[in-house]
């Protein structure tokens, strides 16, 4: 049955190939002329529509609604058309390199990721499929949808996943399945700490693990972790740090000798992920610290919305955020400032970031975000976290970031990005629509004096809740990102990118 | 010691005053180095370390700072895997010539990367007194094109006029402005060129004070704004605005030692962000200011 497999897949491979080679020749006459028709091919024949809707927004900048939907149902149908997913060479987002023929250095042909296909209903089934296979249940997505985000999942916090996992799971390991609890009820939340909380779930499974019969601990382990990791997407969409965590630890996993004994290799494996928590968390978080006390000087008045990477402390001893840690720090090397903290519902959690401020005794101001451009002409500099730094040099951070980032480049303060070496990811992004995250709407229903407003919402037919989880900031806003490698600007992204790849 | 050392650097400011001061730095750098007893690699690091902070001392210009640390990153960038101390000084000292033979070149190179975006009939304005633009504007004239310059006199020191005394030499047509005529003059310039006293990490540039005012202006009017500069002045720091920049690097190096209170002294040097610069020239070429920080990483790290 394996071979048989083996066979199916190898045919597949071949097949892909072929039709790699067909659409790379259609995309290099694409420019010849975007009107003529390429020899005719039925898959690359999808490829013109949305080649002519790529002209469209090349022209105006200012992408409309209508066109970015014109575009995604022109992808849809191109996926429709052609057999297999056979996406548009390119990232999601539609800048005017979409139709640039794919480069020869890289034959892998990037697909839509299937989280931001919800509205397609064979990329549903499709996954649906893969999930069977793996025998993980299949989250629903709960309540109406936002049109402009109906290609996004939206969950409900009171129906978690586990309550669709039999007992006993032999599938999944139990630390996985707490873990994934833990995201989806939001009780591990924020990038560090979800990071983290992984890694160790990981180190518990390698822990747990015994190589089967016949097999290698490389080539099964990894084979292993892919239901986990189906399960924990589902709980709540992987972010781009934990995406890393994973290559990371595939990569280490996959480099394992086969003459090497199972224990010897689990410890090998433990100590990789020990090291790498602590490199590129513990010790990156004191080195960025130790950069941004140098742009904090006396008399500085900082802005700070702390919706950004805020964690609960887990069993290590990472404390609070990012930012959280640099102010502490710089605190106690006795620098005079004064902090301003900035609050957005329906999370609140600068009130927990206010109280860890106040108690080593920063004098803190604690605002809303809608008197943002209130109190800047009062503020300095402004420190933000980021969730993650793409490679077209936008920050993807909580929800409200952009904002405080163009009202700050508005006044002329500096804005300062602190973001981790591991949370620098391949993807581009120009926009917050395309790829993003929806969290459960129920969470803006608020109940003041007795009354909950909301509380009907889904019997309105025409009112829809949207609760975005993140937001995309360009690199015009932010003047200076610091990271353990030093402070560099956010255009240079890309070059620690590159400089990563050629270490590694 | 301290007094030899300073006293060398004075004179090679003398003998050549068309050398950069970073260049003389690095000769007597070099001139320390080999003259140096050191038992120890760390040592010889540290005494090249201090060596450089004495020649701030002297002259707090950005670009010996920066000229200092590359020459010590650029000599210690070969294996020092030798048993023997001499001879590791000796490949030590060898790279230090490279070094000094590369950067002794860099001018006429950026002079040759830059002429050509000088066309025929062209207005140029440029800022206080830059031996990078003298040369780039003397390779110009000696390519027959036929251009005039505006130089802002450049208060307090007035070396704007200095500038021009030597763009006058050229045979070239040169109008000497006040500090404050730059917007007035910019409607009838073509292009601003200026030198760089440093390149920051953001892209940014160090200049003599008024360069910032030039740089808004030029992008108010939307004409191009090109920075010369050589390659050893790139410099690991990121001010975020005017006060971001240290102070050891805002005055001249005899006011840092003998004024207490700095606040009431005059700034001699302002930084440009890079937003305002269109392009960068330098030896190791034409660059826009998000390139500086690709090159700065290669060139550090």
């Amino acid at each position: 049955k394996e071979e048989k497999q083996r066979l199916r897949k190898e045919k597949k491979q071949q097949k892909k190939n072929k039709e790699k080679n067909d659409e790379k020749t259609s995309h290099e006459e694409q420019p010849a002329g975007s009107a003529s028709q390429p020899p005719a091919q039925p898959s690359p024949k999808a490829v013109p529509v949305p080649a002519s809707e790529a002209p469209a927004p090349a022209d105006k900048p200012a992408k409309s609604k209508a066109d970015l939907k014109a575009e995604r149902r022109a992808r849809q149908e191109a996926e429709r058309a052609s057999k297999g997913k056979k996406g548009d060479v390119g990232q999601p987002a539609p800048t005017g390199k979409l139709k640039a023929p794919p480069s020869e250095l890289q034959p892998v042909v990037k697909r839509l990721p299937e989280h931001v296909q919800v509205d397609n209903p064979e990329v549903v089934k499709k996954l649906a499929k893969k999930l069977e296979r793996q025998q993980i249940p299949l989250r629903s997505d709960y309540g109406y949808k936002v049109s402009l985000f109906s290609h996004l999942h939206q969950y409900s916090r009171k129906a978690p996943l586990t309550q669709q996992l039999g007992i006993p799971s032999t599938v999944i390991h139990p630390a996985i399945v707490r873990l994934g609890l833990q995201y989806s009820q939001g009780i591990v939340a924020g990038s560090n700490a979800r990071s983290v909380a992984l890694l160790h779930a990981f180190q518990q499974v390698i822990r747990d693990y015994t190589t089967p019969p016949n097999e290698e601990l490389s080539r099964d382990l990894v084979n292993k972790l892919k239901p986990y990791i189906s399960f924990l997407n589902q709980c709540r969409p992987l972010s781009a740090s934990m995406g890393n965590a994973i290559k990371y630890i595939k990569k280490e996993i996959s480099n394992i000798p086969s003459q090497c004994k199972e224990e010897e290799a689990k410890i090998k494996l433990l100590n990789c992920i020990e090291r790498y928590i602590n490199e590129k968390i513990v010790l990156a978080a004191k080195a960025i610290a130790k950069y941004s006390i140098e742009k904090i000087s006396d008399g500085d008045v900082i802005l700070f919305p702390p919706n950004c990477s805020f964690n609960v402390t887990i069993s290590t001893s990472i404390s609070s955020s990012l930012v959280n840690h640099i102010l502490c720090e710089a605190f106690e090397k006795k620098r005079k400032f004064r902090v301003i903290v900035v609050d957005s519902r329906p999370r609140l959690e600068g009130r927990e970031a206010l109280r860890r401020l106040v108690q080593k005794g920063i004098s803190c101001t604690y605002v809303l975000i809608s008197a943002v451009s209130y109190i800047l002409p009062e503020v300095s500099k402004v420190f933000l976290g980021a969730h993650a730094l793409l490679a077209n040099g936008y920050v993807m951070s909580r929800v409200g970031t952009s904002q405080i980032a163009l009202v700050a480049k508005a006044f002329n303060v500096p804005v300062l990005v602190c973001c981790e070496t591991y949370k620098f990811c391949e993807r581009v992004q120009t926009d917050s629509f395309v790829s993003n995250e929806l969290d459960d709407p129920d969470d803006l229903i608020v109940t003041r004096k007795g009354k909950t407003q909301l509380e009907h919402w889904q019997k309105v037919p025409s009112l829809g809740l949207l609760n975005l989880v993140y937001d995309v900031t360009p690199p015009d806003f932010v003047d200076l990102v610091i990271t353990d490698l030093g402070m560099i600007p956010c255009t240079s992204v890309p070059v620690v990118l590159r400089v990563k790849n050629v270490d590694q | 010691a301290e007094k030899q050392l300073v006293e060398y650097f004075r004179a090679q400011m003398r003998t050549d005053p068309d050398m950069a001061s970073a260049v003389a730095a690095i000769r007597t750098l070099l001139e320390f180095l080999k003259r140096d007893k050191g038992e120890t690699i760390l040592g010889l690091r540290e005494s090249l370390t201090w060596a450089t902070d004495c020649l701030t001392g002297v002259d707090s210009s950005v670009a010996v700072s920066s000229g200092g640390e590359l020459f010590l990153r650029f000599i210690s960038l070969t294996s020092l895997e030798h048993e023997d101390l001499s001879r590791c000084k000796k490949v030590m000292e060898e790279r230090g010539e490279l070094f000094l033979e590369k950067i002794s070149m860099s001018r006429t190179k950026v002079a040759k990367l830059c002429h050509t975006f000088i066309k025929d009939g062209a207005k140029i304005l440029t800022h206080s007194y830059s031996r990078v633009v003298l040369r780039v504007l003397e390779k110009a004239a000696a390519e027959k094109k036929r251009f005039s310059v505006y130089v802002t006199e450049s208060q307090p020191d007035s070396a704007g006029r200095q500038m021009a005394d030597a763009v006058r030499n050229l045979k070239v047509p040169v109008i000497v402005v006040l500090d404050a005529a730059v917007g007035y003059v910019l409607e009838k310039v073509d292009l601003v060129i200026v030198g760089a006293e440093g390149v920051v990490e953001s892209g940014g540039i160090i200049n003599k004070i008024g360069t910032y005012q030039t740089a808004v202006c030029s992008k108010a009017h939307n004409k191009p704004f090109y920075v010369v500069a050589e390659s050893f002045k790139f410099v690991r720091l990121y001010p975020l605005n005017q006060q971001d920049v240290p102070d050891r690097f805002k005055y001249k190096a005899d006011t840092l030692r003998n004024k207490a209170n700095l606040s009431e002294e005059h700034p001699m040097i302002d930084y440009t962000p890079p937003s305002l610069i269109t392009l960068l020239f330098t030896d190791l070429g034409v660059l826009t200011p998000s390139a500086v920080s690709d090159e700065l990483i290669k060139l550090y790290l």
